[in-house]
């Protein structure tokens, strides 16, 4: 699948909801632990080697499973294929909680829930949908009508 | 053992990558497979239909089935294909119309030296304007703009709501809370809606002052305005008021995005 590699690159160098240098093992059996730099932007997870300034890749955060893996690590894990697990050795349980956390609300579909129920609560506290001011109140991707399980 | 071996930069800007931790290879590696089921998968769309991509520069159009599921736009070689030939990021980029030999042309223009310019061709005005309006609201930096707003304003309308006399029992019946939100309302304070629910497709950990407000809201609704009357439901002081925070949230927003939009521009 072609893709804007350059623009996936300077999203990379972007604020980070998240960075830390984690310990990150592969799906594939017989990966090893790496040391890696690994960045929240958005939905992606960037992973870089701890001395690079381009990445060694990205992860899209959407329609994934964070899970927790004892002691103090994390796993990634891909609804389509839930046997195939990022790994990830966080310091402390603190740190893993942490990264679990903002990876669980890093998806676009996440955010897009949050607002469909925040207009929805804001509507029916005041009676006004909150999203006229930003005339995006017909907008599809916001509709309540739009969400399924 | 660490993964395959290098892997050669192919000079094209556009690349094909794998999803491995491994050392070597130049080029960057994506989750493409999860990239391509999330473009398949069968939750709504934000938007789709034919469009005409310009292949390069010099290039001619070729008619894609696009489909825009989040700060992601796909597009497949026909409406039927199984797997997105490609997919156009949609984070720190402008939408705007161009001049082209199309027409109903747009551009997806992104910031920075070399950076890519996606020439697309609507079929007719409407789907122009449709995509170019979906588009420029796709990025995940603007969902989460609102979002935060959002959130700002519920907590106000919370706190504004929130009078907790002393001696009250600290647990309040919902459909109170109903009653109370109602001062706000053009509907006249009524028993109110039922219980609120929680919020039926729960947004994962649901975020943390939604649930604790909800929970601990004490007290009878505030006593009526004295201006307020039933024939003018939407008292003009507190109408007026309202009205006016909405569109200063909105101006502060658009500032602060076209502030931040202006600051990406530059490399």
């Amino acid at each position: 699948m072609r893709y804007n590699e350059k623009e996936l690159q300077a999203l990379s160098r972007q604020p980070a909801e998240l960075a830390a240098e984690l310990g990150m093992r592969g799906p594939k059996k017989g990966s090893v632990l790496k040391r890696r730099l690994v960045k929240l932007v958005v939905n992606f997870l960037f992973y870089f080697r701890t001395d690079e300034a381009e990445p060694v890749g990205a992860l899209l955060l959407e329609r994934c499973r964070i899970s927790q893996e004892e002691p103090s690590g994390f796993s990634i894990c891909f609804m389509e294929d839930p046997e195939r697990k990022y790994h990830f050795e966080c310091c402390s349980e603190e740190q893993c909680q942490e990264w679990m956390g903002a990876l669980r609300r890093a998806s676009y579909e996440f955010m897009r829930r949050s607002l469909i129920f925040y207009r929805n609560e804001i509507q029916k506290m005041t009676g006004k949908d909150p999203l006229e001011q930003f005339g995006i109140s017909e907008e599809a991707r916001f509709q309540l009508g739009g969400l399924k399980a | 053992m660490p993964g395959p071996g290098i892997q050669a930069k192919k000079p094209c800007p556009c690349r094909v990558g794998k999803d491995d931790p491994g050392p070597g290879g130049a080029a960057m590696k994506l989750n493409e497979r999860s990239l391509a089921f999330y473009a398949t998968c069968d939750t709504p769309v934000d938007n789709s239909g034919f469009l005409y991509k310009k292949g390069g520069r010099h290039a001619a159009y070729h008619r894609r089935w696009f489909v825009l599921r989040g700060n992601m736009l796909f597009y497949f070689e026909d409406r039927a294909s199984r797997e997105p030939v490609g997919v156009i990021i949609l984070e720190g980029c402008t939408v705007e119309l161009v001049e082209a030999a199309e027409e109903f042309a747009f551009a997806v223009r992104f910031a920075g030296a070399r950076a890519r310019t996606y020439v697309l061709a609507a079929e007719n005005q409407a789907a122009m304007e449709g995509w170019v309006k979906a588009l420029s609201r796709a990025s995940f930096d603007y969902l989460r703009l609102v979002v935060r707003e959002l959130e700002q304003q519920l907590a106000a309308v919370r706190a504004g709501d929130c009078a907790p006399p002393p001696r009250r029992p600290p647990a309040l019946a919902p459909k109170e809370n109903g009653c109370a939100c109602a001062v706000w309302s053009a509907e006249p304070p009524a028993p109110g809606p039922g219980p609120a629910p929680a919020p039926g497709p729960a947004p994962g950990p649901a975020p943390a002052p939604a649930g604790a407000a909800s929970r601990s809201r004490p007290g009878p609704p505030p006593p009526l305005p004295p201006r307020r009357r039933v024939s003018e439901p939407n008292g003009p002081l507190h109408a007026a008021s309202f009205v006016r925070l909405h569109q200063q949230y909105g101006q502060e927003v658009r500032a602060l995005r076209s502030r931040w939009l202006r600051s990406r521009a530059q490399p």
